[in-house]
């Protein structure tokens, strides 16, 4: 099928051969390149989670079946990192979106400076996640952190807190991190979203008498609701995945107080050199995510026809 | 005519809450920026202040830790990347934007599945891979690594600004004697530059503050900023005043391109978004 020009198969044979893999051959570089350093990979990961593969034994690679499978579901730091995965998950979501909300409500607003407020509240989003991390260690720094000087004078605690060395906080600290770096992406989407809504609209439903509060509830929100599913999908996918800025915040301590499932894949892999086992942590939290991002692909799949 | 009330209104319920996100937005950066800013004598003493400000810090970095090397590596890896991710992206997002044929929401599709796998999924193979191949701690293992990311999403974009160049400009071009490539690389590829641009400043950005793979797939001799850093901080642990300019020195460059494209690039990422 083509689009253009008049319909392949009037046009002589080798034209219409030639028009037929045009549009093969100019996706060709992409996709093999893809091909090779992604979906290749992704089959050796699922293949070496099959296997006994620990990396300073380079000759032992046995072939072992579903035995890593089995001994991630015996293992309590599997149960542990899931745990804290949803949690965080569930907590940080939740924060981005009302916090992105707010924002692109305000940035939506006629003021003065609303365009340089636009461009400086996505800072975070563009700063590298080790320096977002670097920051934040030191605000929550226990001798000499603002974070602690500002609640101390405050009197909201009484004594100086360890907020990354202690495990109840450190999970929560961590997450407020993140509520921090993501939130500005909800804000621009959403801002994208409200601005789709035509003005008439709220026109109309102010001459109709329609307060702030119902024009919100019966414009706004069914207006962005389209915006809004896409963007918690799509973040809720990057910050379950997001494993960087805590591994340098904490690198999953103390003890295992901010283990997440990636995280734990990785650091097996990293520090345990274990391959095999650390491939099959991977495989086992892709396919949590891959519902997820099924429904994402559906969403898509749509809006590319 | 705005009256005095509402503008106080406005104050109050646009004005102050904003300014209040904002100071929650920047307040990091900028404590940051005043901590790198005092020296490390009087940090501990009297805390950040600008009084008495000094660059002491930042002389330091550059002299004692080599921060210059990692500078660029950083660079050529960024570099390297992006001309990887649109060489690679323009014909594919041309093809997919002109011509409809067999199986192109799929290979659509299979191009946005890429970034939604985790990246430890990625990380552990291409170690694996890239060990066998002798590649490890070279420039060319980061730009492939970062080109799993890059690739996807410039396609995406690409096709995006493609799909704003109206067709009828290709086929007068090919009435006019040009071929279907001639087309691409004399009409539409012009007509693109701008987002072409924000494209591969999007692609810098990624790739020079990208920290897994560099930590993994890099090592002695391939040790970019972010890597750097991290290592600062484990180096130099209660020295914030040299962390902190580290800091600062390596999101450099990201924050300023960002802040150059950000009308653009927001709007090319947003599109699909809002479409859905």
């Amino acid at each position: 099928m083509l689009t253009m020009n008049e319909p392949a198969d009037r046009l002589p044979g080798r034209a219409a051969l030639a028009r037929k893999v045009l549009p093969y051959a100019l996706l060709s570089p992409a996709v093999l390149v893809t091909l090779a350093i992604v979906f290749f990979p992704m089959i050796q990961a699922a293949w070496m989670s099959l296997h006994d593969y620990i990396l300073w034994k380079p000759k032992d690679f046995t072939f072992v079946g579903l035995k890593n499978f089995a001994a991630a579901l015996q293992d309590e730091v599997f149960w542990i990192s899931l745990r804290h995965t949803i949690i965080w998950i569930a907590v940080t979501i939740p924060a981005q979106l009302l916090l992105g909300l707010a924002t692109a409500l305000l940035l939506n607003q006629q003021f003065p400076w609303r365009p340089l407020a636009r461009a400086l509240i996505i800072i975070p989003w563009a700063l590298p996640s080790v320096v977002i991390a670097l920051m934040w260690v030191w605000i929550y720094d226990a001798n000499y952190g603002i974070l602690n000087e500002f609640m101390l004078r405050l009197g909201l605690i009484k004594a100086s807190v360890p907020w990354l060395a202690d495990p109840d906080t450190a999970l929560y600290a961590i997450i407020l991190t993140l509520t921090w770096q993501g939130f500005p992406f909800f804000a621009v989407m959403i801002l994208a979203g409200l601005q789709s809504i035509p003005k008439s609209y709220y026109e109309a439903a102010s001459l109709d008498g329609a307060g702030p509060m119902r024009q919100f509830w019966h414009i706004t929100l069914p207006g962005i609701s389209g915006v809004l599913v896409t963007a918690v999908l799509l973040r809720t996918i990057w910050v379950a995945n997001s494993i960087d800025v805590i591994y340098v915040m904490t690198g999953g301590g103390p003890g295992y107080a901010t283990y997440t499932l990636p995280l734990y894949a990785f650091i097996k892999a990293r520090t345990n050199l274990d391959f095999g086992y650390g491939s099959s942590l991977a495989v086992l939290f892709t396919l949590m995510l891959l519902g997820l991002v099924i429904v994402y692909l559906r969403r898509a799949g749509r809006s590319v026809n | 005519m705005v009256g005095r009330k509402s503008l106080l209104k406005r104050i109050l319920i646009v004005d102050v809450p904003m300014l209040l996100i904002l100071t929650f937005t920047l307040g990091p950066y900028l404590w940051m920026l005043l901590t790198s800013l005092t020296s490390e004598n009087r940090l501990f003493t009297e805390g950040p202040s600008l009084a008495g400000a000094t660059l002491e810090n930042y002389i330091r970095l550059f002299s004692t830790v080599g921060f210059l090397t990692n500078l660029i590596h950083s660079f050529i890896i960024a570099a390297g990347t992006v001309v990887v991710g649109l060489s690679l992206s323009v014909t594919a997002a041309y093809s997919f934007s002109r011509f409809s044929f067999r199986g192109k929401r799929y290979l659509l599709l299979q191009f946005l599945i890429i970034n939604m796998f985790p990246v430890v999924l990625l990380i552990l193979p291409l170690f694996v891979m890239m060990r066998v191949l002798g590649i490890l701690d070279t420039h060319l293992a980061l730009i492939i690594a970062n080109a799993t990311v890059a690739i996807p999403f410039s396609v995406w974009m690409m096709t995006s600004y493609m799909n704003g160049i109206p067709k009828s400009l290709d086929e007068a071009a090919m009435t006019d004697g040009c071929t279907r490539l001639g087309a691409l690389w004399r009409v539409v590829l012009p007509l693109c530059t701008p987002g072409i641009i924000a494209t591969g400043i999007y692609i810098f950005i990624t790739a020079w503050n990208e920290y897994l793979y560099a930590l993994t797939l890099g090592g002695r001799n391939v040790r970019p900023i972010t890597v750097a850093i991290q290592t600062l901080i484990g180096e130099y642990e209660v020295e914030w005043g040299l962390l902190t300019s580290g800091g600062i020195i390596g999101a450099m460059p990201a924050t300023i391109l960002f802040l150059i494209v950000q009308k653009r690039l927001i709007s090319g990422l947003t599109q699909g978004a809002v479409k859905g």
